[in-house]
């Protein structure tokens, strides 16, 4: 990471090998080693990693809700 | 790559497809705003995997495609002078215009730029202070605080050879249009996350409420794409209508602040016409008066004249979801990415660019 602005913070952002510079303006409070969603060479939004797995636990839930009901009375 | 892979798990896609089929009791019609989920359906056959009732309407969230041919007329003009270097988005180049495409001003001597970032641009003009240096503004909201910061930065270093050509566009209205028409077959949508990435959801309840339409903000991976579905199905099977979040790894309710802070700093919301959809009220981003300088058509004294698109294109009806790809008579035909008759040919988000790279130039309709 350099620039000591705000809005001219800059860092390195590796995509699975091939690394980039990108404006980190936007995400202010963004450490090293933190995922990050970049668009046309600015991070948007950190990836928030209690949330990461939702996609997995959504099924496992609609799956337990559905053996309750056929289970049910 | 972490983040990435796992959300492209062929086991639980099978899992999310048998409990879409479980769940649906009858037909349902979804719009996929974006076109990087037009791309990732395709890419991956999402919807070859999901039940015959269950049918995906591919959305107008392609800027390169809506951007209208007057301006890519003025583009062509601008870039076209002399001492002056032209950037844009590679999409951008091979989109044709009423006469040429930017690759041809370049080809017949114009100094076109494709650059990656707008903020490049602002690099080359410093860098070439005996040129004017203009940018092809093209984007969605994703796109808006990298356009904002480029403005910002030029004003701020006294980069006065550097201009932007305005053509942001906003998706909330352009769902309010799909939705009053008389045409509108959408029952659910899936809204673009990185849209609301940086705008967040709030905009979208409000439709959800007028319309009694489902809005689930979705991501751009497999299954991704297979929960939010799962879960626009869901509300319309219990005849919900809310605005729900599948993609929180990367959306908060609130989107991201210090972007829309810049985004409102540097533009004002105009009314914009879509191409192949006509002009949409406060459904664009403008320069404010403040930042007026950096606007390239009026710096270069450009005016708004109307011009026929061709008429074989159907890119309009794509674009609007009425139709898909391979309905197009032109499709495969004497319409191809190599000589496109619209942008929806060309864009690495455009729909028939989709169907024909991913289901071929014989690609049928299965609706």
């Amino acid at each position: 990471m350099s620039g000591d602005e705000p809005l001219s913070r800059t860092g390195k952002v590796d995509f699975g090998g091939i690394v980039k510079e990108v404006c980190l303006a936007y995400v202010p409070e963004a450490k090293v080693g933190d995922y990050v969603i970049v668009h046309v060479g600015f991070a948007l939004s950190l990836v928030e990693e209690s949330e990461a797995m939702q996609v997995f636990q959504y099924l496992k839930e609609m799956d337990e809700l559905a053996g309750l009901k056929e289970g049910g009375p | 790559m972490k983040y990435l892979d796992e959300y492209r798990d062929a086991g639980t896609a099978r899992q999310y497809a048998r409990e879409i089929a479980r769940v649906t009791t009858r037909p349902w019609s979804i719009m996929e705003v974006c076109g990087g989920q037009t791309h990732s359906i395709l890419k991956f056959g999402i919807d070859q995997l999901l039940p015959q009732r269950i049918t995906l309407i591919h959305g107008p969230g392609c800027p390169v495609c809506v951007t209208p041919l007057e301006l890519i007329d003025q583009a062509l003009e601008i870039a076209a002078r002399p001492k002056t270097i032209f950037c844009s988005f590679g999409d951008m180049l091979r989109v044709p215009g009423s006469r040429a495409d930017l690759l041809s001003v370049k080809a017949a001597g114009g100094d076109v730029r494709m650059v990656y970032s707008p903020l490049d641009a602002v690099r080359i003009a410093a860098e070439n202070p005996g040129s004017e240096v203009v940018f092809f503004a093209v984007g969605f909201e994703t796109t808006a605080p990298a356009t904002a910061m480029a403005v910002f930065q030029a004003a701020r270093k006294g980069v006065r050879n550097f201009s932007i050509l305005v053509s942001h566009v906003l998706v909330p209205p352009a769902m309010e249009a799909l939705l009053s028409s008389p045409q509108c077959r959408v029952q659910g949508f899936l809204a673009a996350g990185h849209v609301c990435a940086v705008m967040g959801c709030a905009e979208y309840e409000p439709i959800a409420a007028k319309y009694h339409v489902p809005i689930v903000v979705t991501g751009f991976e497999p299954l991704d794409i297979l929960q939010g579905v799962l879960m626009c199905v869901c509300q319309l099977e219990q005849g919900r209508a809310e605005v729900e979040n599948q993609y929180a790894r990367a959306v908060r309710r609130t989107g991201n602040p210090a972007a829309r802070e810049l985004i409102s700093q540097v533009f004002t919301v105009v009314p914009r016409k879509w191409r192949g959809v006509g002009e949409i009220p406060k459904s664009g981003l403008g320069l404010r008066e403040a930042y007026g300088a950096f606007d390239a058509a009026k710096k270069f004294g450009l005016t708004d004249r109307a011009v026929a698109e061709p008429a074989e294109c159907l890119s309009g009806l794509v674009l609007q979801g009425q139709i898909k790809p391979p309905e197009c008579p032109a499709f495969g035909k004497n319409c191809t990415p190599e000589h496109p008759l619209g942008a929806t040919m060309v864009s690495s988000e455009g729909a028939c660019a989709a169907y024909y790279r991913y289901r071929g130039r014989a690609a049928e309709v299965t609706v």
